[in-house]
């Protein structure tokens, strides 16, 4: 781990402000809060429609796409980054293009999807042993890394994910209409097909941004369970999309800190309190409707 | 209220009723083959209207052709003297449905204010606006309307199926729309939720003035609260009270074939006779 670079293995104060800034005193790690922040709060924001709409699925091949993308950048001789935003776009519109798009029935994008992975798995295995000798980036893109996040990936990243919420913003309400009730909105004048094929684009855009903290494999971390828990714990859609992406944020700050602070990577981290919070909902929910019902049976 | 004042006259000679919805001459095709062709009717504010007739008839492409979600392939569809035109916002639409997933974490008040400004582009911006404060007051107002207070701010997917077409109603008046179009909201709804849906339809025509397309399957059970009915088979349609339409002579004209309607002597209506719609339409 590179860790060991910087002269031993840091250790926690326990004083909050002491430890914050031990946390920030390098370069790589100022580069991975910043870049881990914006890809935390994308990730959140477009999570919440992705499991709205039921999409974790495509979500998840999505993520997969980043593997073939970055070992067939490493291939070229491009950066990965540019890669895995090629391969997450362009599957994404592949993924469009073969299922239907009106959302009520997903066998058919559920079937073009599987499809898809398939194949694009395939394609990075290919590239991964066409160029010989990558275990050890195929292993960061798996698993993800926040060592080696340079400036110009945090500028590419500050700038995918400034592109994507300015597009999210102008669809929003429509986007929201469509993937609640896609009939209803149609029939309102609402462009159900072209918002589809739009959030589609913007889930790629998400993926291929997490990827490069998170891991290829590691992504659903950031994308679904912060919004599966949000929408656990509340119904109100503004007030899930705000709490998806607090949640977001505050499990990678804190697996950014506790992956500095120890020898395991940060994937490990990031992903176990985001299922430990997801469960955590779950668990808060069953136990209110366990007291409501035995309300009810009271009265 | 905006309906109120186009409706109220101005007190000189009786007013002629608004007419609300008119087909000329209409017809659509599909694949080759006619749905339903040279159609005439007007549907007059406030009318409470059943649109019946076999499976397959058409009566759902009724609807889809004035949302203008289907192009006509003859005639005209005019809804308040305009052609019918996709999103239009005088047409309140509720859609054949079975129910919504129950694990869809939306509030009712949240899928009621979509009917009011779903398809607006952009984001709301959360706050106390004015514009803001008038939306919530005009869902909060609606959702009393149609009974639904109670539990609107419970998520859809947990309500039953009465609770959900109450709150889909609430959506598709929010807008105030001067046509209503319900496919099939009594379908999957038990016997208590179909006599009180219907009766809350009745009020909605009566209070707000907006004429209600209903389709049904089985007409008996709103039955007495209707006004006229809408007869789709066999490629035509008929229009006329529930008197008019549901007898012996006006099916048997339309279906081109003896057809008998008897009334039982709690009032319900049996039709028998009444040939397979696939024969019609095998020809054409």
């Amino acid at each position: 781990m590179p860790i060991a670079d910087f002269g031993g293995q840091p250790t926690p104060s326990f004083d909050v402000w002491a430890d914050i800034q031990q946390l920030l005193q390098f370069h790589f790690m100022q580069n991975a809060f910043i870049a881990g922040t914006i890809v935390a709060a994308l990730a959140g924001l477009i999570g919440y429609f992705m499991v709205l709409r039921g999409q974790s699925f495509a979500g998840h091949t999505l993520s997969q796409v980043g593997f073939p993308g970055a070992a067939g950048a490493a291939l070229v001789g491009v950066t990965p980054a540019l890669g895995l935003l090629v391969f997450c776009v362009g599957s994404a519109l592949g993924i469009a293009a073969l299922s239907d798009g009106r959302g009520r029935e997903r066998r058919a994008e559920t079937a073009a999807i599987g499809s898809i992975l398939a194949f694009t798995l395939a394609v990075g295995f290919l590239f991964a042993s066409l160029y010989g000798g990558f275990v050890e980036g195929v292993y960061a893109f798996l698993f993800g890394t926040f060592s080696g996040i340079s400036d110009s990936q945090v500028v590419m990243v500050a700038a995918v994910a400034a592109v994507a919420v300015a597009i999210l913003i102008c669809i929003g309400r429509p986007l929201f209409f469509a993937s609640v009730d896609a009939e209803v909105a149609a029939a309102r004048g609402v462009p159900v097909r072209a918002l589809a094929v739009a959030f589609l684009v913007l889930l790629g855009l998400a993926v291929a941004e997490t990827a490069q903290i998170t891991g290829t494999l590691l992504v659903f971390a950031l994308l679904v369970a912060p919004a599966a828990t949000a929408q656990q714990l509340t119904a109100r859609p503004g007030l899930g999309m705000m709490l998806s992406v607090v949640i977001a944020l505050l499990v990678t700050w804190l697996g950014l800190a506790i992956a500095y602070f120890t020898v395991y990577p940060i994937g490990f981290f990031v992903t176990s309190l985001a299922f430990a919070s997801y469960l955590g909902a779950r668990a808060v929910r069953w136990a209110t409707r366990a007291s409501g019902r035995r309300a009810a049976a009271l009265a | 209220m905006r309906l109120a004042e186009i409706v109220e006259p101005p007190a000189l000679a009786k007013p002629a009723p608004a007419i609300a919805l008119s087909f000329r001459g209409a017809g659509v095709r599909l694949g080759g083959r006619w749905i339903w062709r040279d159609v005439d009717l007007d549907v007059e504010q406030g009318d409470f209207v059943a649109v019946v007739g076999p499976n397959g008839a058409g009566k759902s492409t009724l609807l889809k052709a004035i949302l203008g979600l289907l192009p006509l392939s003859s005639g005209s569809v005019e809804i308040l003297g305009h052609p019918a035109t996709r999103g239009n916002r005088d047409v309140g639409y509720l859609p054949q449905r079975r129910s919504f997933d129950p694990d869809l974490r939306i509030r009712g008040v949240d899928l009621v204010r979509l009917g009011l400004d779903g398809s607006r582009w952009g984001v709301p911006l959360p706050g106390v606006g004015h514009r803001n404060t008038t939306a919530r007051r005009r869902v909060d107002e609606v959702i009393e309307l149609v009974g639904a207070t109670a539990y609107a701010r419970r998520p859809v997917g947990e309500l039953s199926g009465g609770e959900q077409q109450r709150l889909l109603i609430a959506q598709a008046l929010v807008s105030r729309p001067s046509i209503l179009l319900l496919d099939e909201p009594l379908d999957s709804l038990d016997m208590g939720n179909q006599q009180s849906i219907s009766a809350l339809v009745q009020d909605i025509c009566r209070t707000q003035r907006v004429a209600v397309l209903l389709v049904v399957h089985n007409v008996n059970p709103l039955i007495t609260y209707l006004d006229r009915v809408i007869y789709v088979a066999n490629g035509r349609t008929a229009i006329g009270s529930p008197a008019e339409v549901i007898t012996s002579e006006t099916l048997s004209r339309l279906y081109d074939s003896p057809v008998e309607v008897f009334r039982t002597k709690d009032g319900r209506l049996v039709v028998v006779g009444q040939p397979d719609v696939a024969h019609f339409h095998a020809d054409s």
